[in-house]
This record gives structure tokens, C-alpha cells and sequence, in this order.
């Protein structure tokens, strides 16, 4: 009879915690009803706070507790606090939009704090099957947040359309882990990681099923960051889903997305790193090449928006494709700076209405710099940044992963992703074009809302004055690559 | 003749292809798409009972658990979705799921 070791609890706490509070606000908005939805969304945020705290405060040292299921380390507490501060200004800018256009359900802030548990999960997996239930609470809660406007045929089709493709993404990845751990007999990662130098080199039954393995989980996690050719979902999910669900889309779940492909290429399959380096220049090419091109002819913003992170996902992947912790560090600062600039364009896109709707078509902004200048002046911040114009922040993201690049002899890749983003610079300078040289229109609906002007200012000021205080986000960047990469 | 590993792992990539074919195949009802990725889920399961098996490991036994669990879940949300696209689109045709494109 074997008796139950109870684990260390304490290293999980910001989960334990979170889970906690979902449940506790799932029960309290069942009993209030819908017209508490906007104290759950400030509770909501509040509880990621708490958790925000709670990462910063665990120690920095690598720790693995359930049994090696989850781990915390440098990398973890890092990209956990992106996680949750992209989720908690999504919910704030949010509040608006949610209260107007009949999404006013206390279920919105709970499914929000769902899937960021979800995602606090997947970055902390140490063990493909933690991996598993962490990717799928998170998928799962954004099926339904893809779908939450039930009575709007587009958002209906957006969390249709995410629906299948996601679990077609689920299956290609168990498929990938179900063979990975047939050849290497173990679901943990240091367990793979150390099969790969003892057990299966030199198998070659085990060295293809592995490698076939691997490829599943590969192909699945691209789907996961929408990276070419998996990114056939985004432009029509980002279109038709709920503004603020699409700015959550853009912000959270690819940064988390992201750091768990960071963790299992350089963690179990370190060992791979000349198969899996392959397929990362092949994805990021392709992410670039498309997030450049095909966001040219595009007339809704919200689908530009979701070609444009195709594209900047090609670009965080360069430092990858390095190996180097100099490239990691720049995917994960790349990845930071994305975050800040995308939910500053979305509360930027939140601001679009006319005489109480919503309009997303580019044109809309035509003369924005006459109507509205604050809000033209901010929405060209974020379109320079997002070009890559020094010295706004967009152009360090870039600058760390293409010296990266550089620096390991990449240099088609490194002047390809140049070039990509000299043609990406058209599209996003054609808006800043459309707002100050255009005919005015009508005008957006004012005032925008204090929470959106806070947001916007917030980030705003972050991506224009990153060049005089990068300090913090290198550091911790720099920390979370040294413990990601030795 | 003996049934070994080879046999189930082929029998399960069988399965897993015809899923990944009946979802791009299919031209005719998303309830299709929902079946075809059950399947897909199902031939992981025999992988991984077929892997625990000839290791002697239950963890992938544990793994198949799991995987049944979130696919219940998955398939509740899948056909939920579905009932509110149809309210909305009356029909639920593959070719009908076209609003947005581009």
C-alpha cells in the first residue's frame, strides 16, 4: 500500500490562489446576477493583482513540486507577470465595450480569469501532461470568450471557426506527445530530455518516433501562436470576435503560447535543437513573408491587426531560431514590448465609434488627427512602434532578436526579417497617413472613457520612452533566459 | 500471429488520419467535424494504453483519463457553439461558415 506524499504547495500559490477566486466569483455572480458584471470585472482584476504579487514574492530558484508535474523559475515568474497584467488591462478596457454592446454577463470576467489560470498552468508545466490540461482549461475558456456575443452571427462563426481548428491543433499535439512518450518511456520533461542522450540515440525506431513526435507538437504549438502555416484561424477569429476578446487574443494567450514553446524546445528537446531549428527559420520566414504581405489589401483593422501579429510572431521567433540566451532574451523582450503595443492599438480600436457603434473599417480613421488628436497621436505611436521606427520600442524587440540572429551566422534570416518589415512599415504608415492626411469624418464618440485613457496613456508612455529606461524589462528578460538557457 | 505494438500504433495512426481527413474532406455538417476530431482524440487514446502496455508504465493509462475527460468537455462546448451559430446562421453547412473571409 503506498501512502500519499502531499506535495509543496507553496510554489504554486499564485495558481491555487487564482483557481480559487474564479470559482469564488463564479458562485458570487451566479447569486448576484448580470448587474454585478462590472464589480467582477474590478474583482477580477484585483485577483490578478493578488497574483501578481504573489509570483513576484515566490523565490527566483528553480523549484519543482507535484511530483515534477509543475516547476517555477525565473522564466516562469516572468512571463507569468506579462500574462497577467495583459489579461487584467484587457478586462479594464473591456469594461466599456462590455457594458454597451449587450455582453453584460458576469461569465465574461470569469472565463477571462479561467484561461489566464490556464495559462499560468501551461507555462509552468514541467510534464506533458500538465502541459495537456493547462493548454486545453486555457482553449477551452477561449472558445467560449470567441463565441460570447451568442446573438452576433460573426462572433457565433468566430468561436466556431476557433472551435475546430483549436481541437484539430489538441490532437495533432496529444498525437505528438502520445509518441513521445511511447519512444522515450516517460511524460516528464527532464525525464525526455535525459531519454534523448541515454536511450534513443542510435534506436531508430525510437529516434523516428521521436522526431515524428516532435514535428506533431511543433506543428500544434505554431497553431497555438499563430504562426504560418497554422495561422489560418486568427484574421477570422480576431474579425469576428468580441473587440476586447480580440485584444485579450492578441495579448495573453500568445505571450503564453509563446513561452511554452520556449520551454519544451529548449527544455525536453534540447537534445533536437538541429531538427526543431529547421522547422522554427521555416515558420518565422513564413510568418514574416505573410504578416508583411498579406496585410496590405486589408480594410477592417481588426484583420490587420491579426495579420500584424502573424508577422510579429515571425519576428520574436528569429531569437529562437538563434538557440542563444542573447536570442532568447530578445524573443522574450520582443514578446513584452508586442504586449504593450498591441493592448494599446485595441484600446486604441475600442475607441472607434460612431454615434454609439462600433466601426472597425480603416477608412473610418480618416482626419482622426483633426477630431481627435490625443487619440490619432496615440494610435501613431503604436503604428511606428509596431513598424520597428527608432526609438520607439518596437524597434529594440526587433533590434535584440536580429543582433541574436547575427551573432549565430544567420544572416539570410536576419535580412529577410529587414526587408519583411520595410514592406510591413507600408501598411502600418498608410494608417498614420489615413489619420493626418485625410479628409476629416464625423468624428469618434467622445469622451473615450477614463479607463481607456489610462490604458492608452499607460502604454503609450511605456512604448515611447523605452529607450530611456529599458532597465527593468531587460533584467527580468535577461534573468528568464538565463534560467530558460544555461 | 501475434498482435504486438506495431499493430495498434498502426491501427491508431489509421484512425488518426481518417479523422484529420474527415475534417478537411468534409463538405457537408459541422456535427461531422465534431465526430472526426473525436476520432482523432480516441486514436491517441490507443496509442497511449498500447505505449503503457508495452512499457509497463501507467502513466499513459493515466494520460488516456485525462484525455477522455477533456474531451467530454470539449465536445459539450464544440456542440454548444454550435446550437448558437445555428440560431443565429440557421443552418450549419460546412460551405455556410463564410461570413468572414478574405
Amino acid at each position: 500500500m503506498q501512502t500519499f506524499v502531499e506535495p509543496d504547495y507553496l510554489p504554486a500559490l499564485p495558481e491555487l490562489f487564482l483557481a480559487g477566486a474564479s470559482v469564488t466569483l463564479l458562485m458570487a455572480g451566479v447569486f448576484i446576477g448580470d448587474r454585478s458584471t462590472r464589480l467582477m470585472t474590478w474583482l477580477a482584476c484585483v485577483a490578478m493583482a493578488i497574483a501578481f504579487v504573489m509570483v513576484l514574492a515566490l523565490p527566483d530558484e528553480r523549484t519543482t513540486t507535484f511530483f515534477g508535474l509543475f516547476v517555477v523559475d525565473g522564466f516562469a515568474a516572468f512571463m507569468k507577470c506579462l500574462v497577467l497584467v495583459g489579461a487584467a488591462v484587457t478586462l479594464i478596457v473591456g469594461i466599456g465595450y462590455v457594458k454597451r454592446e449587450g455582453m453584460n454577463r458576469f461569465e465574461f470576467p470569469v472565463l477571462i480569469v479561467f484561461a489566464t489560470l490556464g495559462m499560468l498552468l501551461m507555462i509552468s508545466a514541467n510534464d506533458l501532461i500538465a502541459l495537456y490540461v493547462g493548454l486545453e482549461l486555457q482553449s477551452l475558456s477561449l472558445y467560449i470568450v470567441a463565441a460570447f456575443r451568442r446573438d452576433s452571427l460573426r462572433s457565433t462563426e468566430a468561436g466556431l471557426k476557433y472551435f475546430v481548428l483549436g481541437a484539430i491543433s489538441s490532437g495533432l499535439l496529444l498525437y505528438g506527445c502520445s509518441m513521445v512518450y511511447g519512444f522515450t518511456g516517460t511524460t516528464q520533461f527532464e525525464g525526455i530530455a535525459e531519454a534523448l542522450v541515454t536511450t534513443v540515440p542510435g534506436n531508430v525506431a525510437a529516434e523516428t518516433g521521436v522526431l515524428i513526435g516532435l514535428v506533431f507538437i511543433a506543428a500544434a504549438l505554431a497553431f497555438k501562436v499563430s504562426a504560418v502555416p497554422f495561422h489560418m484561424w486568427t484574421p477570422d477569429v480576431y474579425e469576428g470576435a468580441p473587440t476586447p476578446v480580440t485584444a485579450f487574443f492578441a495579448a495573453a494567450p500568445k505571450v503564453a503560447a509563446m513561452a511554452l514553446l520556449l520551454r519544451v524546445f529548449l527544455g525536453p528537446f534540447h537534445e533536437l535543437a538541429g531538427q526543431w531549428d529547421q522547422i522554427v527559420i521555416f515558420v518565422s520566414v513564413a510568418s514574416m513573408g505573410l504578416g508583411a504581405f498579406a496585410a496590405i489589401g486589408q480594410k477592417n483593422i481588426k484583420r490587420l491587426m491579426a495579420y500584424s501579429s502573424i508577422g510579429h510572431v515571425g519576428y520574436a521567433l528569429v531569437g529562437l531560431a538563434a538557440g542563444t540566451p542573447e536570442g532568447i532574451r530578445g524573443v522574450i523582450v520582443y514578446m513584452a514590448i508586442y504586449m504593450v503595443m498591441t493592448l494599446g492599438g485595441f484600446a486604441c480600436i475600442l475607441a472607434m465609434r460612431q454615434r454609439g457603434q462600433m466601426v472597425e473599417e480603416i477608412s473610418d480613421l480618416s482626419g482622426l488627427s483633426k477630431t481627435n488628436p490625443a487619440l490619432a497621436l496615440a494610435l501613431a505611436i503604436f503604428m511606428f512602434s509596431m513598424a520597428g521606427i527608432p526609438p520607439l520600442a518596437g524597434f529594440f524587440g526587433k533590434l535584440y532578436v536580429f543582433l541574436a540572429a547575427v551573432d549565430e551566422g544567420l544572416y539570410g534570416l536576419a535580412i529577410f526579417g529587414v526587408l519583411a518589415s520595410v514592406v510591413g512599415a507600408y501598411y502600418y504608415i498608410r494608417i498614420v497617413k489615413v489619420m493626418y492626411f485625410d479628409q476629416p469624418t464625423e468624428g469618434f464618440d467622445r469622451p473615450v472613457g477614463l479607463e481607456l485613457s489610462a490604458v492608452l496613456a499607460g502604454t503609450g508612455i511605456i512604448t515611447l520612452f523605452f529607450f530611456a529606461y529599458p532597465g527593468p524589462i531587460l533584467a527580468g528578460a535577461e534573468a528568464a533566459a538565463a534560467a530558460l538557457v544555461p | 500471429m501475434e498482435i504486438g505494438l506495431t499493430h495498434y500504433l498502426t491501427v491508431a495512426a489509421v484512425l488518426f488520419t481518417l479523422g484529420v481527413v474527415g475534417i478537411f474532406l468534409n463538405r457537408k455538417n459541422v456535427i461531422i467535424i465534431l465526430m472526426a476530431i473525436e476520432l482523432m482524440l480516441l486514436a491517441v487514446n490507443i496509442n497511449l494504453v498500447a505505449f503503457s502496455t508495452f512499457l509497463n508504465d501507467m502513466v499513459g493509462q493515466v494520460f488516456a483519463m485525462l484525455v477522455l475527460t477533456v474531451a467530454a468537455a470539449e465536445a459539450a462546448i464544440g456542440l454548444a457553439i454550435l446550437v448558437v451559430y445555428f440560431r443565429n446562421r440557421g443552418s450549419i453547412a460546412v460551405e455556410d461558415v463564410n461570413v468572414m473571409k478574405g
